[in-house]
């Protein structure tokens, strides 16, 4: 008995060690983080957005964790001025840095793809603006419908002719593509303030 | 029970006349593989259950590289989807539920003693797989809580985690009537097992974490689940099978205890190299990459101890398919071991690190180790717990072909294709849809090998199936590829006894041997 015992304190103990150091230590390191200059919280649109990109996810493809310089090739790229920093991700409930990047790290998509309509079609049918792309079209994010029957509060969705629906149909953006939108805009990375 | 159960028996006097020691041993050896019976076909049955599931869900994901306007008009077979539903059904259906009942066996088997808390365990089977249907249907309806390895919502996991619980009360109850002195080196892997898996579900299922500490948490949990509980389970059987269907000692049993402790000991801290380059502070990933690098010690430990008492019996392998399937299992264990090892170091990483690569080096470790072990481990239980035996050499031979193959092409391909892919993003200057492009054909690769190991599931589950219906006609020996050579599996072989020669009990009566 004295044996098992002894297997089971020595198991413990070296499981208890590395659960405060790698998962409790890093959240009293990590408390006091003051948000990078840019990074707010969700708005209800937002947050919205930030569940839709859970939901379907997109972490398995998109990391949001740009290399800082000198380790990796991702400022070079344009993914970002910086390297990624503690501060940016304060208000993310569920952290999405991901750990693969069959598309593109997205931490600061924003500032290199502003544009509405482009996301949009994107989302819609991403072989419509990006060709050769593996992503997943997401059609479910959007109506197709007949032009006269848009009401003007909606967004309709420029879709080059070879993808776009048939007739004088036209894709029309939901509310959670339009969050998803929203979400991804607030990825953006300033730059810091060198004497912070 | 009688005092027949007790270990010491077949050395003592007064034998009832006409039976040897040998039989007595045998005896007592088929009582306590039928205590076990009902709770370790359930949980192995609904282990291959998910294995079917999950495979099928893996084979989706990966044909929509190929086909990414396929099954897009319903949200819950998009890949961001079906590829977490996938994962969690293999790790928490497949491998930890076929895991627990490979466990339970060799749990009772090497106590000696039979299974205590039968109704625990089963009640434990009914709530893990009602965690996992509400798991899988909750991941494809929209449910997932976003966390790479935990995507399962906490509806799924709480009834997991008592049925975790239950599974752990059972093994404690065996534990206390063990009728052995000698604690084998299986038992110290599944004991500890039995601490880590329950301790890191409930530790990660904390509503505490966000932001970066939430990653670092996230990749401590998801490497510790597959190094602190699937790994000991595939050890363990390991550690048992080799030498029991050879007929030989492990070969230095005071180096597995080295090997047991610095697993313990190291393995905790390897997980969060994954956020090497990353937000998480710098000391993290450090530690992170010296105690990745210092698993090479146990790792060899467990190379020398498995593969130095296979050698010289390499032949066997020709005939016994739990031989053959372990020995491809702990093969596979020194190398992604190793090379797990390797590629926590920065320059490594720099490179891997967001590839394919990464997926390969995961299939490695789940399946050429982990889940090629517990096939070639239920490939030894079943017939002992159901007295049956397996129908179809052939079929057996298809299934180890298939996923042999099969894991050795993806792995191949996904390890080229990462590393093409990484060298390629290094590169500013190589446009990302070109990246894209020149993963392609290896994707190609891992649609046809995962096809082919899906085969090798509906093979083996068929069998599985057969067996545990008892059907078609009972053969009298164990099932091997090819005839066995008398006399090549111990003395007992091929005369309708299905035990093989009992090498890991003399270890325990003559220890250090």
């Amino acid at each position: 008995m004295t044996r098992s015992i002894l297997i089971f304190l020595g198991a413990f103990a070296a499981i208890s060690m590395s659960f405060t150091a790698l998962a409790l230590l890093p959240r009293l390191q990590l408390a006091t983080v003051e948000p990078t200059p840019g990074t707010d919280a969700y708005t209800y649109e937002e947050q919205l957005g930030y569940e839709v990109y859970q939901r379907e996810g997109c972490l398995y493809c998109h990391s949001q964790q740009v290399r800082p310089d000198g380790f990796g090739s991702d400022i070079a790229r344009g993914w970002g001025r910086r390297g990624s920093r503690p501060g940016d991700y304060v208000f993310d409930d569920r952290h999405q840095l991901g750990t693969m990047r069959t598309g593109p790290d997205l931490h600061d998509i924003a500032s290199r793809q502003p544009s509405q309509d482009w996301h949009l079609a994107h989302l819609y049918q991403p072989r419509s603006v990006s060709p050769g792309s593996v992503m997943p079209a997401y059609p479910y994010l959007f109506e197709v419908k007949k032009e006269s029957q848009v009401r003007p509060s909606e967004v309709t969705v420029p879709i080059t002719p070879k993808y776009a629906p048939p007739g004088d149909s036209v894709v029309v953006a939901t509310e959670e593509a339009l969050a998803l939108y929203e979400y991804l805009m607030t990825l953006k990375l300033e730059e810091l303030d060198q004497s912070s | 029970m009688s005092e027949a159960t007790s270990s010491s028996v077949p050395r003592s006097p007064g034998l009832p006349p006409g039976q040897s020691p040998d039989d007595l041993e045998a005896n007592w050896r088929r009582t306590v593989d039928r205590s076990t019976r009902w709770p370790v076909v359930a949980f192995i049955a609904s282990g291959t259950f998910w294995l079917i599931i999950g495979s099928l869900l893996a084979l989706i994901a990966s044909f929509k590289f190929q086909y990414p306007d396929w099954w897009t008009q319903q949200a819950w077979l998009t890949f961001g989807r079906i590829r977490p539903a996938h994962l969690n059904t293999v790790i928490y259906g497949w491998i930890s539920m076929a895991g627990v009942g490979v466990a339970t066996w060799l749990w009772s088997r090497l106590l000696k003693t039979q299974l205590r808390g039968r109704g625990l365990q089963l009640i434990s089977v009914v709530l893990w797989n009602i965690g996992m249907v509400i798991g899988t249907i909750g991941i494809l309806a929209g449910y997932s809580r976003s966390i790479e390895w935990v995507e399962m919502p906490y509806a799924a996991f709480a009834f997991i985690v008592p049925a975790m619980v239950l599974v752990v009360a059972s093994f404690l109850l065996t534990l206390r009537e063990r009728r052995v002195q000698h604690l084998f080196i299986s038992v110290w892997y599944l004991g500890a097992a039995m601490l880590w898996g329950p301790f890191l579900v409930m530790a990660m299922l904390l509503p505490i974490y966000s932001g970066v500490p939430e990653a670092t948490a996230n990749w401590w949990y998801a490497h510790n689940i597959l190094g602190l509980w699937i790994t000991p389970m595939g050890l363990a059987a390991a550690y048992y099978f080799i030498p029991k269907v050879i007929g030989r000692p492990v070969y230095s049993y005071h180096l597995s205890y080295l090997g047991f402790w610095t697993l313990a000991l190291f393995y905790n801290w390897a997980g969060v190299h994954h956020l090497v380059g990353g937000p998480a502070p710098q000391w993290l990933a450090t530690v992170s990459i010296v105690f990745s690098v210092m698993m090479i010690i146990p790792v060899i430990v467990v190379a020398v101890n498995h593969h130095l008492t296979v050698v010289g019996h390499f032949k066997k392998l020709k005939y016994s398919p739990t031989l053959r399937f372990i020995v491809f299992g702990a093969m596979s264990y020194t190398s992604v071991s190793l090379q797990g090892s390797m590629q926590s170091i920065r320059s490594w990483q720099e490179i891997t690190h967001f590839t394919h690569y990464t997926i390969a080096h995961s299939h490695l470790g789940v399946y050429a180790f982990a889940t090629m072990i517990i096939f070639g481990a239920i490939y030894y239980i079943m017939p002992r717990v159901t007295d049956w035996e397996w129908e179809s050499p052939r079929l057996i031979s298809i299934h180890f072909w298939t996923t042999g193959l099969g894991v050795g092409a993806y792995f191949t391909a996904l390890t080229i294709g990462g590393v093409i892919q990484g060298l390629q993003m290094l590169d500013p200057d190589i446009a990302f849809l070109q990246i894209v492009d020149s993963t392609k054909p290896w994707l190609v690769v891992r649609s046809v090998s995962g096809t082919l190991m899906t085969i090798g599931h509906f093979v083996f589950a068929y069998l599985l199936v057969r067996i545990m219906m008892r059907s078609g006609t009972r053969s009298d020996g164990p099932t091997y590829f090819r005839p066995a050579p008398a006399g090549i599996f111990g003395s007992r072989a091929g005369d309708g006894s299905t035990e093989e020669t009992p090498s890991v009990e003399e270890i325990e009566e003559r220890p250090g041997l």
